[in-house]
């Protein structure tokens, strides 16, 4: 279980997070929303140890994480898909997905089952990231990240930009890994998607977790998503 | 002898060049690109690996390969080492800040000279080439060292090459080159990439200078000009480009080599020199880089 207890954190002088608390259960797929600017990229690089929590704790299992650094974050077994996917573009997609591999020292067989998911990577292993379209970007962000076999998988904006029949793509592998116990943090701003993927939603508002909603029975005209996130 | 004997022995002298060139200016390249650290001590760890070459085949005895094939070995170790500490001690610490680096780096330069003057002395020092077979043509002989240099400086490219495309270590450098922040979330330790990219190229410069000080000597400030033209060629070639650094280590060297020859060394540096201001004027990424 991934848990954030009273977490705060920030760029230079600039606090984001203030005081923020949050929980992830295994095999939950919780989507983050709010407006522009209340942090939710933030939270994510924070869990990473990207953006260091000044306050508070992070712990994955019952272990504290905001101490270690960064790079050991991924080798506990959160992978992290960014915003924009920040693929390695120049380097070749099996090297995207060998770069995953390594994080955790998962072999042939995980990378197989990886690109089972994605049979549109294998027939591409050998072309260079960049020059992918941006469904298939997409869909390598994820797969580099799934190949770390990992307890936890945040998602920043998995849907930005592509076109329906690739969020639907997106949905059955989000949903799909629910049944393997894997916990995901999504930041979505498509009520549509949440609606269809995730089992709780969680609100934020001024750099905290201001509300979280069961999705059973929530509808899309529901007023926390015209108070916090506009829509 | 006639005009094409001399231009053969200008292009020979320029490929020795090239090929010391090549192997300083990779290092200085794979620093920059994949720290985006401007390492202005770059040619003071090619001068430690001369000094450090003749202190080893000073100590070691009986024939002067012995002293040489140990030398390419402990002075590129020894010059890596001093690198990697280096960066602990200093460019770690500055958060490898661009501009921070290259005032620490000039740091670096003085330091490592002046220890050079004060334990080594200002006196040029020879190391005795490992052999002296000579290539005999019909126009003139040629030292078959100096060949040896090349084609010991290819296979040292072509290893370099194999590491970056076909190990683990070098994909790390690769992805590291790219993005720092997404390698970390994929549990890349960036700051031992770093360390290990530092050590590197400042012990390719190291291999590049032992080749080279048979047929030069060891002095404490032979650094100026593989710095020199180490920056033109990384310029030229692209910043952070192996291909481009290769390939204008080739135009450079072969250049420097015929118009030192035809004319002056003068000349051609001033060539070279122009060549990096029309460079930055109408292709500022280099020949091979990409547009920021």
């Amino acid at each position: 279980m991934l848990w954030l207890e009273g977490v705060s954190a920030g760029y230079g002088g600039v606090t984001v997070l203030r005081d923020l608390s949050f929980a992830a259960r295994a095999g939950e797929v919780i989507c983050v929303m709010g407006r522009n600017g209340v942090g939710k990229t933030t939270l994510m690089k924070c869990i990473m140890g990207l953006v260091p929590a000044t306050a508070g704790v992070v712990a994955l299992d019952g272990e504290a994480m905001q101490a270690l650094p960064a790079h050991e974050v991924p080798r506990r077994g959160i992978a992290y898909v960014p915003q924009g996917r920040r693929l390695f573009g120049p380097l070749t997609v099996a090297e995207n997905l060998a770069v995953g591999l390594m994080a955790r020292n998962k072999g042939e067989a995980v990378r197989e089952r990886v690109l089972d998911l994605f049979p549109r990577l294998r027939e591409r292993l050998t072309q260079v990231s960049s020059t992918l379209s941006g469904g298939e970007q997409q869909m390598l962000a994820i797969a580099r990240a799934l190949c770390l076999e990992p307890k936890v998988l945040l998602l920043d904006e998995p849907t930005e930009g592509l076109q329906p029949s690739m969020i639907a793509m997106i949905r059955d592998v989000v949903v799909g890994l629910r049944a393997t116990g894997v916990a995901t943090v999504l930041v979505e701003q498509r009520v549509s998607a949440v609606l269809g993927m995730a089992d709780r939603v969680a609100f934020m508002d001024q750099g905290r977790v201001a509300e979280v909603l069961d999705c059973a029975g929530l509808q899309a005209d529901a007023p926390q998503f015209r108070r916090y996130v506009g829509v | 002898m006639g005009f094409g004997p001399f231009l053969l022995l200008a292009l020979l002298e320029g490929t020795v060049a090239a090929a010391v060139l090549a192997l300083t200016a990779v290092g200085l390249s794979l620093v920059f690109g994949v720290m985006r650290v401007v390492n202005v001590a770059h040619g003071e760890f090619f001068m430690l690996g001369a000094v450090v070459a003749w202190f080893v085949a000073a100590a070691v005895p009986g024939h002067a390969a012995m002293g040489f094939m140990l030398a390419l070995v402990v002075a590129p170790l020894v010059v890596a080492g001093v690198a990697a500490l280096a960066d602990w001690l200093v460019l770690k610490r500055l958060n490898y800040d661009p501009e921070a680096t290259i005032v620490a780096t000039i740091g670096l330069l003085y330091i490592l000279q002046q220890s050079a003057l004060t334990f080594f002395g200002p006196t040029p020092r020879p190391v005795e080439a490992p052999f002296t077979w000579r290539i005999q043509t019909p126009w003139f002989g040629y030292s078959g060292y100096k060949l040896f240099v090349v084609l010991a400086a290819i296979a040292i490219l072509l290893a370099v090459w194999a590491f970056m495309t076909r190990t683990r270590a070098g994909l790390v450098m690769r992805a590291t080159q790219v993005d720092r922040q997404t390698a970390r979330a994929f549990g890349i330790n960036v700051d031992r990439v770093y360390a290990g990219t530092f050590a590197l190229g400042a012990g390719l410069a190291a291999v590049a200078a032992v080749l080279v000080v048979p047929v030069s000597q060891a002095h404490y400030l032979m650094g100026g000009d593989p710095l020199l033209l180490s920056f033109i060629v990384v310029i030229i070639g692209g910043l952070g480009s192996l291909r481009g650094t290769l390939v204008a280590a080739l135009v450079i060297g072969l250049g420097d080599g015929v118009i030192s020859m035809f004319f002056s060394p003068t000349l051609a540096k001033i060539i070279a020199t122009l060549l990096v201001a029309l460079v930055l004027v109408f292709r500022p990424q280099g020949l091979f880089g990409a547009k920021a």
